[in-house]
């Protein structure tokens, strides 16, 4: 592995240093039929689940067959991908917001032999690498963060729920059945990278312990007014600890009491590691959705307070997830998203319905918000 | 594989796409190389990565530390560095920084451009990647800090190329599939995209921010890049005239000739279409209803929700005087619960060079934001804290109900004193002529 320069000079950084030129332009990666009917198309239409067509004023037709993915994704996978679109597609392909790879035909007649190589194409443990689908009233890609793979404050995994998960919706990915289409969302901390909070289903990492305090290294591995600002609550001050050995050391107090758990301070200052096993796993929230169609967007809501990390599939959340879905599925009226489901029947109704427990957990109790969700009315359902 | 995985070998089966899999193909074409290629990291890196998961499920935690600071010369953002915990067990991944690539807008790709990210990353990296991350960006996962220059040379020098945002400053515009491919996109939201990105490079590049900001462009109110839930300024397509309808599809739409919502339902047997139960009952205003044979839209009355639209594509168009509504401060639950984008400009024409945009929306904010953000406090929590009449005064837009759900509830009204006749200065001994003590 001998090192290979790349032109660049350390000792002089800035000799022909090209900076601030941004990103690709979008046209120049536009298929030709997208190129020339932009901004003119007509309509579109569902052929099957994950296969459509949009119609344009010039009678042109874009067909799109939609594959699910990993988004943790190989160069070995992509170079199949790229393999593909060279065959099919005349060396063009995209991906959608959440994740899915597209494949743009211009005629019908290629939408077949596409379909027919696509789905002929399995990993070797037995999975689809492009299984079609993810359009529609049904559940498409759950749009992820990093986890266990990439991350240092993930209270679960991303990639591993995912798959467990996507695995027992399958179904609904490959089928338009639902009363619309229901979009789920994994963020591995509360911090949200992924921005989960408006999903019909969010599956959230959550610790439970507040930071565990290594004193003899705080002062050395951390500035410690950077670790006491990061903390959300203010829960972290200065404190002076005397060690076994005596000496006494610079590091900081945690008021337990008002720890989120949101690890900031563990950002900060690896000195106050949160991580647990027996602490860690995950929330449920639900009913969320960003669309302005019908109804404003909402955020999603607490539904179950924490179900234990249970690698490698994650078996009661994959569980507890089907059994909302079913009572969505057949609850709720055409066009209706869960949340709306949800909120038409009653929040009493819909535990019942997706027989969830209801505990103290699912109660607002953080800051002023928390009084407009308590119910301020004589109206209920037994 | 060097590492046993009985764990991780379970995500192997089901019909689901497996990145455990994948990873396994990864770290076989490295060990083989049958390429040839002077691998700049460990080859061993994949089975490292896989060999620390599979770790992480025995423990039920994860093995990255946090970083330090690890980046490429004058720029502040763009590298993420990661460090593993277990160095000794998984070399490989010892160091394991990742880089922010600034995505094309709209996720379109060349196979050409695809494999020479390929090549640069199985080269100088671990060949693993996020398409993409929640953002945006193309993620490449994993590399050493000496090849942190080396990439950002070949991407600038050889594919013409940037990174992208990390950190308090612009993160990576994002869009929307647009004009490109729906017939719903009110504006080009691409061409938007790339015009900004382009425009505020620098405060891409270098953190000068109180925290991070997000601009996210979705082409009509069914919102699929999800702006108005996480971007600091969404920017939503919309229309101000009349939605088009072709009263012949209407019919053909309710004599069952064309299924409904694009064949979004047709898994199941919702019985025939009904315009009534379908499409008028749910329309949130109110302002459509059958004369005859004909289809009457109140558009006065509308408010744009898309369903409609949705439901009778080929029937139903969105208006020809279009723009976009920009609602500003959405964000994440951290810290005191999350936000959705509130509504600033009701409307605006979108043209190039989009300077109606930058100079009466952006900038405006950003001065005021980057005055009196506190450190990490995002632009909707500074919204909150000093109010939205100071948005109001920062932006000069004029106040108007269409920014808000319902007016206050409380009369608590912080009057200005040169809105009140007289002023605030009285003379007490005049009063007191007036009103004994």
């Amino acid at each position: 592995m001998a090192f290979i320069s790349s032109g660049y000079n350390p000792d002089k950084p800035m000799e022909d240093r090209i900076t601030d030129i941004g990103p690709r332009k979008y046209d120049e990666f536009y298929p030709p039929v997208i190129a020339k009917n932009k901004g003119k198309w007509l309509y579109h239409e569902y052929i099957r689940t994950g296969v459509y067509v949009h119609v344009a004023e010039s009678g042109d037709e874009v067909y799109s067959i939609r594959c699910g993915g990993a988004r943790l994704m190989t160069t070995s996978h992509i170079r199949e991908i790229c393999e593909i679109a060279d065959k099919y597609c005349d060396g063009h392909v995209r991906w959608t917001t959440r994740n899915n790879v597209e494949f743009l035909v211009d005629g019908k007649d290629r939408v077949q032999p596409l379909i027919d190589d696509l789905e002929s194409r399995k990993f070797s443990g037995g999975s689809y690498k492009f299984p079609i689908g993810g359009t529609g009233a049904g559940i498409t890609n759950i749009i992820h963060t990093q986890g266990w793979l990439h991350c240092h404050t993930p209270a679960t995994d991303a990639s591993g729920p995912v798959k467990a998960v996507m695995d027992d919706l399958f179904e609904y990915f490959q089928s338009h059945k639902l009363p619309a289409h229901l979009r789920v969302s994994l963020a591995c901390c509360l911090n949200m990278c992924g921005a989960v909070h408006c999903s019909d289903i969010a599956i959230l990492g959550y610790h439970r312990k507040p930071p565990m305090l290594d004193h003899e290294y705080m002062d050395k591995m951390c500035e410690i007014p950077l670790a006491i600002a990061a903390c959300p609550t203010g829960a972290i001050k200065p404190a002076k600890v005397e060690l076994p050995n005596g000496k006494e050391v610079k590091s900081v107090s945690v008021n337990e009491s008002r720890c989120m758990f949101c690890g900031n301070c563990y950002t900060m200052c690896p000195s106050m590691p949160l991580a647990d096993q027996e602490g860690d796993g995950i929330v449920l929230m639900a009913g969320g959705k960003v669309s302005n169609r019908i109804s404003a967007p909402k955020f999603s809501k607490v539904v179950v307070a924490f179900i234990p990390n249970e690698p490698p599939r994650w078996p009661t959340t994959v569980k507890t997830i089907r059994k909302m879905v079913e009572a969505y599925e057949q609850g709720a009226n055409k066009y209706e998203r869960l949340g709306e489901w949800a909120e038409r029947i009653g929040w009493e109704r819909f535990f019942e319905k997706c027989d969830l427990e209801f505990t103290h957990h699912l109660i607002d109790d953080f800051r002023d918000p928390a009084y407009f969700t308590w119910r301020q009315t004589s109206q209920f359902k037994f | 594989m060097k590492h046993e995985t009985p764990l991780l070998d379970q995500l192997e089966t089901g019909p689901w796409p497996s990145f455990v899999s994948d990873l396994k193909q990864e770290a076989e074409k490295r060990a083989k190389n049958e390429e040839g290629t002077e691998f700049q990291i460990p080859v061993d890196v994949v089975d490292d990565l896989i060999g620390v998961l599979e770790l992480s499920y025995k423990h039920g935690c994860t093995h990255w530390k946090h970083g330090g600071i690890v980046g490429v010369f004058g720029y502040g953002g763009g590298v993420i560095g990661r460090y593993c915990d277990q160095p000794e067990m998984f070399p490989g991944v010892a160091h394991f920084h990742t880089l922010r690539v600034n995505q094309p807008a709209g996720h379109f790709y060349t196979t050409k451009y695809l494999r020479e990210l390929c090549d640069l990353w199985d080269f100088r990296g671990s060949g693993v990647t996020n398409m993409h991350g929640s953002t945006g960006d193309i993620i490449f996962i994993g590399t050493t800090t000496k090849q942190l220059e080396e990439i950002f040379y070949e991407m600038t020098h050889k594919l013409d190329q940037d990174l992208g945002g990390s950190g308090s400053n612009l993160r990576t515009p994002s869009d929307c599939i647009g004009q490109a491919r729906c017939e719903f996109a009110c504006y080009d939201t691409q061409d938007l995209c790339y015009e900004l990105t382009q425009e505020y490079q620098d405060e891409l590049h270098r953190p000068a921010f109180p925290y991070k900001f997000k601009f996210k462009f979705d082409g009509c109110p069914n919102c699929c890049v999800a702006s108005i839930a996480r971007a600091d300024l969404s920017f939503i397509g919309t229309w101000r005239d009349d939605i088009k309808i072709d009263q012949e599809v209407v019919q053909a739409y309710m004599g069952g000739e064309i299924a409904p919502n694009g064949g979004a339902h047709k898994d199941r047997d919702w019985g025939p279409f009904d315009i009534q139960k379908e499409v008028i009952d749910r329309c949130p205003t109110k302002c459509m209803w059958m004369d005859g044979k004909e289809l009457k839209i109140d558009n006065k009355e509308c408010t744009r929700c898309m369903h409609c639209i949705n439901v009778m594509p080929r029937a139903l168009r969105i208006g020809n005087d279009r723009g976009v509504t920009i609602l500003a401060g959405a964000k994440a639950p951290i810290l005191d619960g999350a936000q959705m984008g509130s509504l600033l400009v009701p409307f605006m024409k979108v043209e190039p060079p989009y300077d109606e945009i930058k100079e009466k929306v952006i900038e405006p904010i950003w001065d005021w934001w980057m005055e009196e953000g506190k450190n990490r406090e995002r632009l909707g929590e500074l919204m909150k804290r000093q109010g939205f009449q100071k948005l109001l005064e920062v932006t000069g837009f004029d106040p108007d109900p269409r920014m808000i759900q319902e007016p206050r509830s409380n009369p608590y009204v912080f009057w200005k004193e040169e809105e009140v006749p007289g002023g605030w200065s009285r003379d007490i001994n005049e009063f007191r002529k007036q009103h004994q003590r």
